[in-house]
C-alpha cells in the first residue's frame, strides 16, 4: 500500500506536466491535489470497472474549475488515459476546463457553476438510503469560496438535520472567500450538527485519518487548509 | 378533488406500488403527504423552504437510480430555482417529474409573487422536456402516472381553473370541426374556448400535453379545414408554443394569433382568477372577440 502511495503519486506531477507543459506547479494549481489523491488512494471504494455498481463510493467534485488535479489522479488510477490530458480543453478533447460526467469516466458529476455538489451529494445520500445502500460513501470537495453560495448552506442545514453519516463534505480552505468566514469555516458546519476536523491539506496521513476515523450519524466536514491563493 | 388533491392521492398510491419512487417537497403540501411519510419516511423528503435544493435532492436521488416526484408552487419550483433544474437534471444526464400548482394566477390575491405565468417558456429553453397542462383532474392522475414511468423530465403544471369534462386521448384532440380555421386550447382554457367558438365554423383542438408539440396534429387539422390560420390559447404566457406551431408550418403560409398572459405589463391586481382572466384576454367574451376577429 505505502509503495503504491509513493509510487502513484510520484508520477503526478509528470501527469500535470502534460496539461500544464510546466515543470514546476504552483499552489493554486494544485490545492486539491493531496485530498484527492488520499481519497482515490487510501478511502474511496471505487474503481473503473465499479462505476456502474450501486454499492461504489461516490466522490463529487463540487469545485470544477482548475480540474488539473482532478483528470491526473482519474489517470492515474485508470479511470482515463493519460494520453488524453495533453490536449485538454480543446475542441477534440472530452476533458474540459470543467468535468462532464456524460464524457469522463468516473466523473460523477458534471461541474462548473459553484454551490451545485454539496446538494446533489444530499440527493445522493437520500437515495442510497431509500435503497437501502447504507454503506456507500458519498464524498464531496467544495472550495472555501464557493461556500458563499447560499445553496450550501440550504444543504449544510438538511444534512446535520438528517445524520447523514454516509456523508463527507471535504472544504479545501486556501483563504479565498472574498469576505471571509470570522470564526473559522469549521463552525458553519458544527452549529448543523457536523462533525469538523481542521487539517494539514498537504498532509497525507493526517488527511488519511480525518476521512476514515467514525463519525456515527453525523455527517463529517473535513477543512483541509492548504497555502492561500496569491 | 381538485388536480393538486388528485396529484397528491395518486402520489400515496403510487408509492405503496414502486419502491424506485420518491416524492421531494419544499414545506408545500408536506401536510396532506404526511400518512405517506410515515409509511416511506425514506421516500417522502420534505426540505423545508429550501428551493434550490429541492431541485439539487431530486437530482442526487436520481443519479443513485431513484424515480423523483418534485412538488410546490410553480413559482418556486422553476424560476426560483431554475439553474438546479437546468444543470442539476438536465446537464447531469438525469430526470425528474416537476409538479406544479398554482398555474399562472390561480392565487390570484396573493399577487405576482406567487403567479408563474412564464414556467413553460422557461422549461422551453432546455432540451427534451415533456410538459402536461391537464384541464380536469383525471387528466391530472393519468399524465402523472403516465410520468412515473421512464427516466426523461416531465414538468406537469397543475391548476385550480379546470374544465367540466375529462379528455384523456393522447396528441391534439378534435373537439369541433370548422371551415375558417383552428383554434388549440391549452388545458384549462378548452371550457371557456368552447363556449366562445359555440356556434361559429371554427375547428378547436383541445392538449392537455404541450410538449412534444403535436405539429402534425395542428397539420392535419388545418389539412381538413382548408386554411392554415390558427389561434393559440395558453393559460401562461401568450405565444409560447408560437414558434412550434411556426415550425408546424414553415413550408406554407400561415396566419397565428397567440392569446395567453400578457407579457406587456406588470399585473399588479389582486382578485381572483377570473379577474385575471378578464386582465389578460383569457375570459370567454374576449375569446370569442379575438376569434371573431382573426378567423373571418
Amino acid at each position: 500500500m505505502t509503495t503504491a502511495t509513493e509510487s502513484g503519486f510520484a508520477d503526478l506531477p509528470r501527469l500535470l506536466s502534460l496539461m500544464t507543459g510546466d515543470e514546476k506547479h504552483s499552489a493554486a494549481s494544485t490545492s486539491t491535489l493531496d485530498v484527492l489523491w488520499v481519497l482515490y488512494d487510501r478511502v474511496l471504494d471505487v474503481s473503473p470497472s465499479r462505476m456502474r455498481d450501486p454499492a461504489r463510493d461516490r466522490f463529487l467534485l463540487s469545485k470544477g474549475h482548475g480540474p488539473m488535479s482532478y483528470y491526473a489522479v482519474l489517470a492515474a488510477k485508470g479511470f482515463i488515459d493519460p494520453g488524453e490530458l495533453a490536449d485538454w480543453g480543446s475542441d477534440e478533447s472530452r476533458l474540459g476546463m470543467h468535468p462532464d460526467r456524460m464524457r469522463v469516466p468516473g466523473v460523477e458529476i458534471s461541474s462548473g457553476s459553484l454551490g451545485h455538489g454539496l446538494p446533489l451529494a444530499i440527493g445522493s445520500v437520500l437515495g442510497l438510503r431509500a435503497q437501502r445502500l447504507s454503506r456507500p460513501k458519498v464524498v464531496v470537495l467544495v472550495g472555501d469560496a464557493e461556500l458563499d453560495e447560499g445553496s450550501n448552506h440550504e444543504a449544510i442545514a438538511l444534512a446535520g438535520r438528517e445524520a447523514m453519516d454516509q456523508l463527507t463534505a471535504v472544504v479545501i480552505d486556501n483563504s479565498s472567500s472574498t469576505h471571509g468566514w470570522p470564526g473559522g469555516i469549521a463552525r458553519r458546519f458544527e452549529v448543523e450538527g457536523w462533525v469538523t476536523r481542521v487539517v494539514d491539506g498537504r498532509d497525507q496521513d493526517a488527511l488519511a485519518a480525518a476521512f476514515t476515523e467514525p463519525h456515527p450519524a453525523r455527517p463529517l466536514a473535513v477543512i483541509a487548509v492548504v497555502e492561500p491563493k496569491d | 378533488m381538485s388536480m393538486r388533491e388528485t396529484f397528491l392521492s395518486t402520489m400515496d398510491e403510487a408509492l405503496d406500488v414502486d419502491p424506485q419512487l420518491a416524492v421531494v417537497l419544499a414545506d408545500i403540501s408536506a401536510d396532506q403527504l404526511a400518512a405517506a411519510k410515515l409509511r416511506h419516511p425514506d421516500r417522502v423528503l420534505n426540505v423545508g423552504i429550501r428551493e434550490q435544493l429541492l431541485i439539487s435532492v431530486a437530482g442526487g436521488l436520481a443519479l443513485t437510480g431513484m424515480r423523483p416526484v418534485v412538488h410546490t408552487f410553480a413559482s418556486f419550483l422553476v424560476e426560483r430555482p431554475f439553474e438546479q433544474i437546468k444543470l442539476d437534471l438536465v446537464h447531469q444526464g438525469v430526470g425528474a417529474v416537476l409538479v406544479s400548482s398554482g398555474a399562472s394566477y390561480d392565487m390570484a390575491n396573493a399577487g405576482r409573487t406567487h403567479q408563474s405565468p412564464a414556467d413553460v417558456a422557461l422549461i422551453d429553453t432546455l432540451p427534451c422536456w415533456t410538459v402536461h397542462v391537464p384541464g380536469h383532474a383525471e387528466e391530472a392522475r393519468r399524465l402523472v402516472l403516465e410520468s412515473l414511468v421512464g427516466d426523461c423530465n416531465v414538468y406537469i403544471r397543475l391548476s385550480e381553473q379546470a374544465n367540466a369534462a375529462p379528455h384523456l386521448a393522447p396528441g391534439f384532440q378534435t373537439l369541433q370541426r370548422g371551415r375558417t380555421g383552428v383554434v388549440v386550447a391549452v388545458g384549462p382554457t378548452l371550457d371557456k374556448v368552447l363556449a366562445a367558438t359555440s356556434g361559429t365554423d371554427v375547428t378547436v383542438l383541445y392538449a392537455s400535453t404541450i410538449r412534444p408539440f403535436d405539429a402534425a396534429g395542428l397539420r392535419a387539422a388545418v389539412e381538413v379545414t382548408g386554411v392554415a390560420d390558427v389561434v393559440l390559447v395558453e393559460p401562461y404566457l401568450a405565444g409560447t408554443s408560437a414558434l412550434f406551431v411556426a415550425d408546424a408550418f414553415a413550408d406554407v403560409p400561415h396566419r397565428l394569433r397567440s392569446l395567453g398572459v400578457r407579457r406587456g405589463a406588470e399585473v399588479r391586481g389582486y382578485g381572483d382568477m377570473a379577474d385575471h382572466d378578464l386582465a389578460h384576454g383569457l375570459d370567454e367574451t374576449s375569446i370569442a372577440v379575438a376569434v371573431k376577429e382573426f378567423l373571418r
